[in-house]
């Protein structure tokens, strides 16, 4: 690579120029900032400004480029240069739409902005054009574990998209559990009568498709490798096993229902009349639209209850706590298939809310109230057996009176219950802890426990299987990257992922596709899938420094980090996220990526001009999350909310990057407060890297002793959650720690 | 301009000598400021409102108004219906609705008009006088016959039920109809914007069978009223200004209040603002006087 | 109620054929918009989302013989705020006109007695007349009763004869449709309509 060569372009646009003494700008970036050129502009975003610096880049040489302008989240388009280095000073968004435009505030605004020119110099200084490792590899194959709806779909459409798709299934024939329905929910206008599955159909096309390889009573024994280079041991039914090379893995495993024998209140297991959802499906399916046969005593049903939210949306032990989203329009459905054989068969739907989630939904419910299905507010409480009778107690939440109902037939709306394989993250107290909430059936052994088998076996250092919410559904970020695992390359869809209907599941197959695909490619050049979609940098370490702690492999939310035989850690760059979390972790500091170090930005934080302890001109710190706090940051600026001129910000990749050192570095140089904004963190997490926050946070949390060491208050460091729409919190958040900093007085750290 | 003709429905409570018939001679006034003319339907009958439904079944109640309509078409052909009173509006607009959206209703109704001789076609809309006002005159036109501005007049627009709900004037909202606050304003006078009892049931005809638990409404739509600051109430519907003006007396024994609010109807408003006298205004028609408009009236 | 007849939708089906607009009652999605936007919401016996709930649990005695309905002022805010569209004003109207029809409005319910007196008063010269109506509504009670009220009313009747708003002379017919044999006759034929409806 040719030698470094800092150019640094100041913006005059904006109101830059009025507001802010730009040749001063100018001046720091040569003097200070040890740029070889720098330039003033009054349009840098016009095609002429953009020609000034390419030109620069093309015949001067220059390698890195320092924008004094608008925020790095602006004008990206235009700020496009290839093979550059290009740091962003945030002079609009960060300095002059956050300070008031007058007399006595304009030496402070000009500090700022003095200051982002000093930090975007010293960042230049300490960043490299990342390139890639060349640890690459492309195989255009997706392998699709499940053959259900969701699978084949996920199978069907990476097909269509003109990749090839191995489909591994591991019963003996495709269909999953829509091959067990007798109709399915209506998936378009008028949302009025059950309809057909579809799964015939989906089969004939999977089997038909040149694309797609089908494999049945088929398991995966060993799933190794990255992106773009996974390699599976698949099992058959006769113990054979062979191996297939693929790019991406889309895990379509389904779920389970609800065993419904933990509900005894319900009769379930104790007479055949009682049924869940799918022993309902069999009996219609037997009926085959004839009036539907009571199991018992093969009589016609003339009234059946259904019970929503059996076991379900329920903080009872052993209960599931979560809505499982199709049950109520899955029990309308199976109301229909009655009241369509015989319009005088009374169908009763108790339930305590009514959810018919999707587009169709509303349109659905009004159907089956039309076509007389009542639908009663209300508690079920038990279903007793008399003389081969059922009797249902339930209390009428509207009229606030239990009623005893006698009926023919119960369905008992049960969950669903993810096919997620094994609980990699499950502690042995954890494991305890579920046991507590084994049932008595449990306990006395009427119901097995669950084993759960892995589906995957990766042969990963972190585990056989994928992270999972508390509540066993596989561990996405719900918001922005629902399909994307917490395992780079294999995506989840369907009722693993979340609790889902089939149209809903269909959705998801096409969006993993779609993933998947993109992840073949991204990775076959070195760039990351998401969310930092095209970074070419990743870890790399310094093995002399290195003393096999561990952390990184540990800590590392996404199992990119394996360990050598002597316990280094081996980077799969495929598999990185590119978060930095590893970085943060790193007690020794050895980590780093090509742009993004200690140093890079350490350097920023000692670059900014101290002034001394009686100046009254304190100095904080931000460390911002550039996926939410940084964008909420930048808002504060479009809304002309106003922050402290004593703030000087530095985005970072995730909080997960931050190294205790910054902050000790910060406060031995002077800073009076620091503040770290990430996203939330815990269950319902919004990182986007997942464990990033949290880590941040248990980090700081032991951050107290330094400031106790340094005989700093701890108040002056502060560890916030912040959401992208925090846009007029963080100003307030800035100012409370300007307050705080007022309270306890200038550091005494400043030389 | 030629003036403006509606087949004109005035109702029960509007006849000589009933409830409102200080609406129908201020309505009246009005009018002929706004050079309309009004062409009584012949002969119609009452429409039941809303408190005919014991005695008279759907189909009985669509046919009061089914011959209402006949009648017009028959008298007015080519003229569409108005009332001004919110009931008779309500009544005779959803019969032609029923009458024009359910097919059997409308083979009934013709069987049942054929007893008294008559036909229907049910081809002319049925509108509120309020809604020939904004939609065939607009707030600027209405402006301009102003002739004596209403000035230094706080008004509380009092829309209240029927004449909002369910059909309510077009373009409004039902939680928050503006077209009185804005008829206020065009005539000069100060409307009272945030009067949070405009849409508030009085009672209606249970005014009659249920006198405690309406006038307990009745109090809360005055006091909110004086609350804001208001001199007086203007209302859209005979049974609102009936309601809300006549049983303050009561109202002011039974819980100590001093009320003495005056409540007008919006064409006693405009008549005034219009020039017209204090008579023709109908301001003789008020049980508690509205002296501020008969200063104005008398100037 | 035995086990068996409840929420059997037998009543549902009674009030489907013969109450105004009762079809809409099974489409009642139970969100309490109506109860909750009722001005005299507390008075009611049984709001409108428990009386569809009491039809659909077949509670035909309880809802007919209630007061409920009767405490309907017309105001129409369940109508314009009930995110189903069901047309509950005139539910309530219909469910009440139903009562009368089978007899079962509880006695000397005020807005009963005065709904039928208006009526009657209507269809008798095809106009109000306010004045007998009001009268007959003052003595519906009773003749003791009536005077009483008659006392207490008295300044208000003084108030509205001298704004010209009450004519004591309508005592003696006041006004009327002319063509009251056509009026009559036509009523008549509704009336038979209408009877032949209901089953």
């Amino acid at each position: 690579m040719a030698d470094k060569k800092i150019a640094a372009y100041i913006c005059q646009g904006c109101g830059l120029g009025e507001r802010l003494d730009t040749a001063q700008l100018a001046k720091i970036a040569k003097s200070e900032g040890k740029a070889a050129i720098a330039k003033q502009h009054e349009f840098l975003c016009n095609a002429n400004g953009v020609q000034m610096i390419q030109n620069d880049i093309d015949n001067e040489g220059v390698t890195h480029v320092v924008l004094g302008a608008c925020s790095r989240r602006a004008k990206t388009d235009a700020f496009n240069f290839q093979n550059i280095a290009l740091m962003r000073a945030n002079l609009r968004e960060g300095v002059i739409w956050v300070r008031p435009d007058d007399e006595d505030n304009r030496e402070t605004t000009q500090e700022m902005a003095d200051d982002y020119i000093r930090m975007a110099c010293a960042e230049a200084k300490f960043v490299d054009i990342p390139e890639s490792s060349n640890e690459q590899g492309l195989n255009r194959t997706v392998m699709v574990v499940g053959g259900g709806v969701t699978g084949m779909t996920a199978a069907l459409e990476t097909a269509k998209a003109g990749y090839n798709a191995i489909l591994v299934e591991k019963t003996g024939a495709l269909g999953g559990m829509a091959a067990k329905l007798y109709k399915s929910i209506p998936q378009s206008a008028p949302y009025s009568t059950p309809a057909d599955s579809g799964v015939a159909d989906l089969i004939a096309q999977v089997n038909s498709n040149d694309r797609i390889t089908v494999h049945l009573n088929a398991t995966l024994n060993k799933t190794s490798g990255a992106p773009g280079r996974f390699a599976a041991d698949i099992r058959i039914e006769s113990g054979a096993t062979f191996t297939e090379q693929f790019g991406a893995i889309i895990q379509a495993s389904g779920f389970k229902p609800y065993d419904a024998r933990k509900l005894p209140e319900f009769s379930f297991g104790k007479t055949p009349d009682v049924v869940d959802q799918l022993g309902l499906e069999a009996l219609a399916q037997a009926a085959n639209g004839a009036p539907i046969k009571r199991p018992s005593d093969g009589k016609e049903v003339k009234s059946v209850v259904f019970i929503q939210c059996a076991g379900q949306r329920s903080e009872k032990q052993g209960h599931l706590s979560y809505c499982s989203g199709h049950c109520c329009s899955t029990s309308i459905k199976q109301a229909m298939y009655f009241k369509q054989a015989n319009p005088d068969t009374d169908a009763m739907v108790v339930y305590t809310d009514l959810r018919t989630p999707g587009a169709g939904g509303e349109d659905f419910y009004r159907n089956g109230q039309q076509q007389g299905i009542t639908f009663t507010k209300g508690e079920a409480r038990t279903v007793t057996i008399n003389d081969g009778n059922l009797t249902v107690k339930f209390k009428d939440l509207i009229l606030n009176e239990d009623v005893d109902m006698d009926t023919d037939l119960v369905v008992l709306a049960t969950g669903m219950m993810p096919n997620s394989g094994v609980d990699i993250e499950a502690t042995p107290a954890k494991l305890d802890e579920n046991c507590k909430d084994c049932s008595n059936d449990e306990k006395s052994g009427a119901v097995a426990p669950v084993i759960q088998e892995s589906v995957l076996n990766l042969d990963y250092r972190q585990g056989l299987d994928l992270p999972q919410l508390v509540t066993g559904f596989t561990d996405s970020h719900f918001i922005c990257f629902p399909y994307e695992t917490r395992r780079t390359g294999i995506y989840t869809a369907g009722p693993v992922r979340r609790p889902m209907d089939m149209l809903q599941a269909q959705d998801d197959a096409c969006g993993a596709a779609m993933k998947a695909i993109q992840v073949i490619e991204n990775s076959s050049k070195g760039l990351a899938a998401h969310p930092r979609v095209g970074d070419l940098s990743f870890p790399r370490f310094r093995k002399e420094g290195c003393t096999q702690c561990k952390r990184c492999t540990v800590e590392c939310p996404f199992g990119a980090i394996n360990e050598d035989e002597q316990g280094y850690p081996q980077f799969n760059e495929s598999r990185c996220r590119r978060c930095g979390t590893c970085m943060g972790a790193c007690p020794v500091r050895v980590i780093s990526f090509a742009n993004y170090s200690i140093d890079s930005v350490g350097q920023q934080i000692k670059a900014v001009d101290m002034p001394d302890e009686y100046s009254e001109k304190p100095r904080i710190l931000v460390l911002a999350c550039e996926n939410d706090a940084y964008p909420a940051l930048d808002m504060a600026g479009m809304n002309r909310e106003q922050y402290s001129a004593f703030v000087r910000i530095i985005p970072v990749r995730c909080l997960g990057s931050v190294n205790t050192i910054w902050i000790t570095d910060a406060l031995n140089s002077g800073y009076d407060g620091i503040i770290l904004m990430g996203c939330k963190k815990g269950d319902d997490y919004q990182c986007h890297f997942v464990k990033g926050s949290e880590l941040a946070h248990i980090r700081m949390s032991k951050i107290d002793d330094t400031l106790t060491t340094l005989n700093l208050e701890p108040a002056r460091v502060a560890t916030y959650e912040v959401a992208i729409t925090d846009m007029h919190r963080v100003p307030q958040l800035i100012n409370d720690m300007a307050a705080t900093v007022l309270r306890c007085g200038m550091s005494p750290f400043k030389f | 301009m030629a003036k403006k003709e509606y087949s004109f429905y005035p109702g029960c409570s509007s006849q000589k000598g009933a409830s409102s018939s200080n609406y129908l001679k201020s309505a009246n006034a009005m009018c002929d400021a706004l050079e309309i003319k009004l062409n009584h339907i012949p002969d119609w009958n009452c429409c039941a409102a809303s408190i005919g439904y014991a005695g008279g079944g759907k189909l009985p109640r669509i046919s009061l108004s089914a011959r209402n309509i006949a009648l017009s078409e028959q008298a007015h052909p080519n003229q569409d219906i108005v009332a001004t009173c919110a009931a008779c509006w309500l009544a005779t607009k959803e019969a032609s609705e029923r009458i024009d959206h359910d097919p059997q209703i409308k083979q009934e109704v013709v069987q049942v008009l054929d007893a008294a001789n008559l036909k229907i076609k049910n081809n002319k809309p049925v509108r509120h006088m309020v809604e020939v006002l904004i939609e065939d005159f607009g707030y600027q036109a209405l402006g301009k016959k102003v002739v004596k501005p209403l000035e230094g007049i706080k008004i509380a627009g009092y829309v209240g039920c029927q004449t909002n709900r369910p059909f309510g004037i077009a373009g409004e909202s039902f939680e928050n109809p503006l077209y009185l606050d804005k008829l206020v304003e065009t005539m000069g006078a100060e409307p009272i914007k945030n009067y949070d009892k405009k849409v508030q049931c009085c009672g209606g005809a249970l005014a009659f069978s249920e006198p405690e638990k309406s006038q307990a409404m009745i109090k809360d739509i005055i006091t909110s009223a004086y609350d804001s600051d208001a001199d007086m109430i203007v209302t859209p519907c005979p049974v609102c200004q009936m309601n809300v003006e006549v049983y303050q007396d009561q109202i002011n024994k039974k819980y100590g209040t001093k009320f003495n609010m005056p409540v007008v109807y919006y064409s006693t408003l405009m008549s005034v603002a219009y020039g017209k006298s204090a008579k023709e205004a109908a301001l003789d028609g008020q049980i508690i006087k509205a002296k501020q408009l008969e200063a104005i009236a008398n100037k | 109620m035995s086990n068996t007849a409840k929420y059997r939708n037998d009543f549902l089906k009674e009030v489907e054929a013969n109450v105004e607009e009762g079809e809409w009652v099974k489409m009642c999605m139970q969100c309490g918009v109506c109860a909750g936007s009722c001005p005299l919401g507390n008075a009611w016996e049984h709001t409108p989302q428990k009386i569809f709930m009491m039809i659909r649990a077949g509670k035909r005695d309880e809802v007919l013989s209630s007061d409920a309905m009767w405490m309907c002022t017309s105001c129409y805010n369940c109508i314009v705020r009930c995110p189903r569209e069901v047309p509950i004003t005139h539910i309530m109207h219909g469910l009440a006109h139903y009562a009368k029809r089978l007899g079962l409005v509880p006695a000397n319910q005020p807005t009963a007695k005065f709904a039928q007196l208006f009526w009657n008063n209507l269809s008798k010269r095809g106009r109000i007349n306010e004045l007998t109506l009001g009268l007959g509504l003052y003595f519906m009670n009773g003749f003791v009763e009536g005077i009483k009220t008659s006392i207490k009313m008295q300044s208000l009747g003084l108030n509205m004869i001298k704004t010209g708003r009450m004519n004591v002379m309508e005592i003696f017919g006041g006004h009327s449709v002319k063509d009251t044999s056509g009026f009559h006759a036509m009523l008549q034929k509704a009336e038979e309509i209408e009877a032949t409806r209901i089953k």
